[in-house]
């Protein structure tokens, strides 16, 4: 399986070309480094936004998470991104482009300084802004490691040997680190504009067409929805085909493989029994629990407890409907990421943000639809407990024969990862060289080849720290990761908001709020066991609950606090 | 350029249409449903799909009764003050 590998290869260096070239209309000031110094039109500013807010989540985390509950995922995030995402451009975006060109900003934390006439929110904010946009570089690099392992199989087996030949993920997430710093050091906001343009071209072309060749091999479109797992009137979860390695070709097991039992409603269904249980769990928002026995791959048998019974794990299928709802706080941590505040001031005008509005929603339905249906067919081909990052890797793999295209197709997956990483590697160090250094020591302390090498030497710093963190969490769910930074950026848009429409929003009243957020936020997060799937009774996302907690701080606290002096500034209208 | 008013105007309505939508996201009445339109998308993903078309037809009409043109006016304007630095 070297042929993928030198198929990506040859994406990584084309990646690394356009960079490189970028770097030629590089103006040498800080101002061009961090905001490309506002020449960013309507087509690249939507390939740069689309592209930096779908990443390892988007492709590789929503056919894991299709995977495992089913084609409700889409709803749970795509629409409502679609509807909400766009909103936040219109309402956020759009001001704060205003604002950042008109009164020089070039970091969030400018803004609020100014807003609420505070330093201290600043040094509050930053140490936040930072540990929420780990989890995020974070599923970036596992998801890197991830796919790159399943595709690589076989390929070096006197070099790799541990891992049965395949690249192993700690090297495909240096190299994926090291060549996005590369280009990201060369160009600053207008390079990672160039790739994030390039690497969106590719993802969702090689999404499509990954589709095409898996829905292809499966038969066609209407014969992958029969292979989807199924129930049995006794409850019995079974595959009804099995792919032959051989041929690539599917074969129906006779009779079908039994690999687990489902629940109704929390209620065990007996054998026989008429209880109303999905009949393809994945195809539904049903809610389902079903019961799988630990399988040990080496031995190739059930794992057994000391009482000679099989270990058994379970997992939950469909949506309950208030977790549907709540999670349409999820969508709102666009209004809050550094990064695409960072994208927004690069915009050329306000009109530039035009075609993203009307776009954005459509090229997150040409991605997510294919990978959920994606995820869903595979349920009825790979064993259950496959971590779910790695399905649309192994679909790849066991499905497509052609390895030019099981490269391409990769290739596909590692651009979509890399269009954020780049974005957010570049943010952290703006946002340390602006809102830290240079508003302590003063802007005119330093000359602009200084001030971009401080923002590069800090992005080498957290990309280490993020790094290692990766290699900690290998095994970690990139969907439920993402949810988490997802949860703790859309809890803080109530400043946001409140700092651009409610001209009684104080100072005190956004500390009141970054705290509550945050104290809300990390009580659920170690809840969680630190990144795991979490949701409160009766499926309410923390989300709801952080926001509620930071607007209703934000509200009660700047009501009974003085009204700040930057009215006429900020609402000149 | 729209007059304020109709800007005003048509704020509102993109106001009320964005919760209109955000109600009909939550569809219950596709919750359980496992109808297969064209033989193989489940018809709870292709209502969502369909939502997603939707809402870029929201927002395309947002930007033709709704475009913030007094903030491209500020935009336009030459005041380019650095952020100032305030006791905390």
């Amino acid at each position: 399986m070297t042929t993928p590998l030198i198929v990506i290869a040859i994406y990584l260096a084309l990646l690394l070309g356009l960079g490189l070239l970028s770097s030629r209309f590089f103006r040498g000031t800080s101002k061009d480094y961090f905001v490309a110094s506002h020449s960013i039109g309507p087509v690249l500013l939507l390939m740069s936004v689309f592209g930096t807010t779908m990443t390892a989540f988007a492709l590789v985390g929503s056919t894991g998470k299709s995977f495992e509950r089913g084609i409700g995922v889409y709803g749970l995030m795509a629409s409502s991104s679609a509807l909400i995402h766009a909103a936040c451009f219109f309402l956020i975006g759009i001001r704060l482009w205003v604002f950042g060109k008109k009164y020089g900003y070039v970091t969030q934390i400018q803004y609020f300084r100014d807003r609420f006439e505070s330093n201290g929110i600043g040094y509050l904010l930053f140490p936040i802004l930072i540990l929420l946009v780990i989890p995020y570089l974070l599923i970036g690099i596992i998801g890197a490691g991830k796919t790159i392992l399943p595709v690589t199989a076989g390929a070096f087996p006197e070099l790799f040997p541990q891992t049965g030949g395949a690249v192993p993920e700690w090297l495909s997430g240096l190299v994926v680190c090291v060549i996005v710093l590369i280009y990201v050091f060369a160009g600053g906001s207008r390079a990672a504009a160039w790739a994030n343009t390039f690497q969106t071209v590719v993802f969702m072309i090689m999404g499509v067409v990954a589709f095409v060749f898996i829905s292809n091999s499966l038969g066609g479109l209407r014969n992958a929805a029969k292979i989807v797992l199924q129930t049995t009137d006794g409850g019995k979860l079974v595959q009804p085909y099995r792919l032959d390695p051989a041929t690539k070709e599917l074969v129906p097991n006779e009779p079908p493989k039994v690999i687990g039992m489902i629940r109704s409603g929390g209620h065990e269904s007996a054998e026989g029994s008429s209880a109303q249980l999905p009949h393809q769990p994945h195809m539904t928002r049903t809610l389902a629990t079903a019961t799988f026995k630990k399988f040990d791959r080496k031995k190739k048998k059930p794992v057994m407890d000391s009482s000679g019974n099989p270990v058994l794990w379970h997992r939950e299928y469909g949506i309950p409907p208030l977790m549907f709802l709540t999670y349409m706080f999820i969508p709102l941590s666009v209004g809050m990421f550094p990064h695409l505040f960072q994208h927004w001031l690069t915009a050329k005008s306000a009109k530039s943000f035009r075609l993203t509005l009307i776009a954005h929603p459509l090229c997150i339905m040409v991605v997510w639809v294919p990978c959920v249906l994606i995820g869903s067919w595979a349920s009825g081909l790979l064993p259950a407990g496959i971590p779910p990052a790695a399905v649309l890797s192994v679909m790849l793999k066991q499905l497509v024969g052609n390895e030019i295209l099981i490269g391409l197709l990769t290739a596909g997956i590692l651009a979509a990862i890399m269009s954020s990483l780049d974005s957010q590697f570049h943010c952290m160090g703006t946002i340390f060289t602006n809102d830290i250094v240079l508003h302590i020591a003063g802007k005119d302390r330093f000359n602009d080849r200084q001030i971009v090498w401080l923002a590069r030497v800090f992005t080498i710093g957290i990309v280490v720290l993020t790094y290692v963190l990766a290699m900690k969490s290998i095994d970690k769910n990139v969907f439920d990761l993402a949810i988490w930074c997802f949860t703790g950026f859309g809890s803080l848009t109530p400043i946001v908001i409140a700092a651009l429409y409610w001209k009684r929003a104080t100072k005190a009243g956004a500390y009141a709020s970054v705290i509550a957020t945050m104290g809300t936020w990390f009580y659920f997060f170690s809840a969680s066991g630190y990144g795991g799937e979490y949701v409160l009774a009766g499926g309410v996302m923390p989300a709801a609950v952080c926001f509620a907690a930071g607007a209703m701080a934000m509200i009660f606290v700047s009501l009974i606090t003085l009204p700040p002096t930057t009215v006429k500034k900020f609402f000149p209208v | 350029m729209v007059p304020t008013s109709q800007s005003k105007t048509g704020r509102k309505i993109i106001t009320a249409l964005v919760v209109v939508m955000a109600i009909l996201h939550q569809d219950f009445w596709w919750w359980d449903n496992n109808t297969l339109v064209f033989g193989f998308m489940p018809i709870a993903l292709a209502y969502h799909a369909i939502f997603s078309i939707a809402a870029a037809c929201l927002w395309a009409l947002a930007i033709k009764i709704a475009w913030p043109y007094h903030l491209e006016r500020l935009a336009d304007e030459t005041d380019s003050s650095t952020a100032s630095e305030k006791g905390g």
